[in-house]
């Protein structure tokens, strides 16, 4: 019975040890500081809690409770419409969104982090009561190993290269090589996009990651990514200043004009260099026999 | 969800304004380039839309969704 005690009381702490550790704050701010993180510590050490909780019942025949936890682990996929719904809400006080896209792969995230935590605090307790708390260890640190190495999914460095590219006008067009942004009309707008904007380019590595940054949802996430950090000057009625991703539909490369609160364009390179590509918009057609054969 | 421009026609600013054959939003017919510029920059801000150059003499303003 001791046993039990034990395993559950590690179980928890290794789940609620690998919640802490998958909770980043970053210059996306979310989920936002200090509550949102409360929140999602509080949800964390409820599924280590669960997961901790299995072993020792089903050791001990009790398929009831066994049943029941499952029940209540499936409570956990709330999570992501919980997170769907907040990042929804704000989109409506938000001037550059994040995009349905963006919001769907955080709300994903959140709520498969939760399960990574019922799996390392069931894996953690489950060592203890059939084998001993050396192995247990063992599996605590492969479970936390495996829940990090999940965290790190690809980004637009990893399947593009960044440039830097000139903006210019060709009469009231806003350009960058043949790529039209925008018809800009007053003269005081042109000039300060041409004294303050940054223009890039993207341009993909292969097939797969021109249809990746084809997304519409991608692009959004660039776009945001890069306003939260360089900040832009964008105005509720003055939407001429919107920052803007388009594609050649030639070449397959996206250009990217912003004219932000830090022009630092080295900066800007970095930044969409880090943006995540996202779940939904990521593609791997050249894994498939029709897409290598469309691709010739 | 569409991160592109689109919207409607607020309004039209012209130096001539033998160029517009009718429509549904009010047009304002300007002195010169000057008049054209200070115009549409005003209408832009009261109508919260954006000003559009044609390129032969029209101003548009649009609000964008």
């Amino acid at each position: 019975m001791e046993n039990y005690l034990y395993a559950i009381v590690m179980g928890i702490a290794v789940g609620v040890i690998n919640r802490v550790l998958m909770l980043r704050n970053d210059h996306r701010n979310y989920p936002t500081y200090p509550h949102g993180h409360l929140t999602h510590l509080s949800l964390g050490f409820m599924a280590a809690a669960l997961g901790a909780v299995a072993v020792p019942a089903i050791a001990e025949a009790d398929y009831t409770a066994a049943t029941f936890l499952v029940l209540a682990a499936q409570q956990f996929r709330d999570i992501r419409n919980m997170e769907r719904e907040t990042l929804n809400r704000l989109e409506e006080t938000k001037m550059v969104l994040r995009g349905a896209d963006y919001i769907e792969g955080i709300a994903r995230v959140f709520e498969a982090r939760n399960y990574l935590v019922i799996l390392s605090a069931l894996v953690t307790s489950g060592l203890v009561v059939y084998l001993n708390f050396i192995y247990a260890l063992a599996g605590a640190v492969v479970c936390v190993l495996f829940s990090l190495c999940l965290m790190n999914g690809k980004f637009i460095g990893d399947i593009a290269e960044v440039e830097k590219a000139e903006l210019y006008f060709d009469g009231s067009l806003l350009k960058i090589n043949d790529i039209v942004f925008n018809n800009v009309g007053l003269p005081q707008v042109r000039k300060k996009i041409l004294d303050e904007g940054l223009g890039v380019i993207i341009k993909p590595k292969d097939d797969n990651a021109r249809l990746t940054l084809d997304a519409l949802g991608q692009r959004m996430a660039i776009i945001h990514d890069v306003v939260s950090i360089l900040g832009s000057k964008v105005e509720v009625d003055e939407k001429e200043l919107t920052p803007m991703a388009r594609k050649d539909p030639d070449k397959g490369y996206l250009a990217l004009y912003i004219v932000a609160n830090e022009p630092d364009l080295e900066i800007l390179i970095d930044v969409i260099k880090k943006v995540p590509v996202l779940e939904s918009a990521y593609n791997t057609t050249l894994k498939t026999f029709l897409g290598r054969k469309a691709a010739d | 969800m569409d991160i592109g421009l689109h919207g409607v026609i607020l309004a039209i600013v012209t130096t001539d304004a033998n160029k517009i054959c009718g429509g549904t939003c009010p047009i304002f017919a300007a002195h010169g380039d000057e008049e054209k510029e200070e115009l549409g920059f005003k209408l832009a801000r009261v109508l919260g839309g954006t000003v559009h150059d044609l390129g032969n003499g029209v101003y548009i303003i649009c609000r964008h969704h």
